[in-house]
């Protein structure tokens, strides 16, 4: 590759980081109105469900992987486990279901 | 304001370093294959830290779209992190600009989960430092190893490590879904809207994220609100 690759990365590098920077150093200090308080504090919720499906049944071509691995992680998490069990719990889970296809 | 510094950030952080590591690997793989050398692929990682608009530009650099394009594509996919970071900040302690300035660096979807999950308020500084600097890590050295060996993890690992981040963020929404019908809801209605944006191809994925997460916080705001309670 060329220098335009180290340009690409520079620009990739810079319009990453302003979305990230700029809400956190602007807003330090400042108290918003009530109602935009609340919607923020919902964010990390929604984001969550939007995170997760549908994304989570195409991890691989292979659909069943995603409908396991689904199954997998809330059937482990509903027992109140903690993040770490649940992630290695369905990895384990599709890795014996990967053994036997 | 919460105690806990950078040791148990690092401590929140690993189920991300493990969730990256085969993601990271791949673009290592992915990237040498595309004709990235080991710096060229390792730099992104290290300035970019951004798994799918890394993925994405690996796709147009094949398809030989200029860089211009290149960039405003990443810019496209991770303007949702306006909407994390400005949720993230309400959960942080107050802190230096430069401080903050230094540490949004390191906010991604998993590490903006983390963080904005945890129960206690006003998170220290530290915390998030140890939760970027697992994630980070992880994903700058696989990208490298992944490149170095120019080989994939063994098919049934690759299949199986691929659920990871997801059960991730299962783990971490699920006790805070008990009990709570809000955080039912608002997780239920963005869940419903990103699919109906998936499935009807209606926006790309970067903004069908920010828009039904958007949506749906603001729509159960209202609901919360007009019901008096809050």
């Amino acid at each position: 590759m060329g220098s335009w690759i180290w340009w690409t990365i520079l620009g990739m590098a810079i319009v990453t980081y302003i979305p990230r920077a700029v809400p956190l150093t602007f807003l330090e200090g400042r108290e918003l109105p009530p109602a935009i308080q609340n919607v923020l504090r919902n964010i990390p919720y929604a984001v969550l469900g939007a995170l997760i499906f549908p994304a989570i049944f195409f991890i691989q071509d292979n659909i069943w992987y995603g409908i396991i691995g689904a199954a997998a992680a809330f059937g482990i998490a509903i027992t109140g486990a903690n993040v770490m069990i649940v992630v290695l719990g369905s990895i384990a889970v599709l890795a014996v279901y990967s053994l036997f296809i | 304001m919460d105690q806990r510094g950078f040791s148990a950030g690092l401590k929140a952080g690993f189920s991300i370093a493990i969730g990256y590591f085969p993601i990271a690997l791949t673009f290592g793989l992915l990237a040498k294959t595309t004709g990235l050398s080991l710096w060229e692929a390792t730099a992104m990682s290290i300035f970019v830290f951004a798994g799918a608009a890394q993925y994405i530009s690996l796709s147009l650099i094949t398809a030989g779209v200029a860089p211009a394009v290149i960039i405003l594509n990443t810019f496209i996919v991770n303007i949702r992190h306006f909407l994390m970071t400005a949720s993230l900040n309400e959960k942080m302690q107050p802190d230096a600009r430069w401080k903050k300035a230094l540490y949004a660096f390191g906010i991604t979807d998993e590490s903006f989960s983390v963080l904005a999950i945890q129960k206690g308020e006003n998170l220290r500084t530290s915390f998030a430092a140890g939760v970027i600097t697992i994630s980070y890590g992880s994903w700058v050295l696989f990208t490298a190893v992944g490149h170095l060996i120019g080989a994939n993890l063994p098919e049934f690992l690759q299949a199986a490590m691929s659920i990871a981040l997801y059960a991730m963020f299962v783990g971490l929404l699920m006790p805070s879904m008990r009990g709570n019908r809000k955080v039912v809801s608002l997780a239920a209605i963005a869940a419903l809207l990103n699919s109906l944006f998936y499935f009807t191809g209606w926006l790309s994925t970067g903004w069908a994220i920010l828009v039904s997460t958007l949506a749906s916080a603001v729509i159960i705001e209202l609901i919360a609100s007009k019901g008096g309670k809050s």
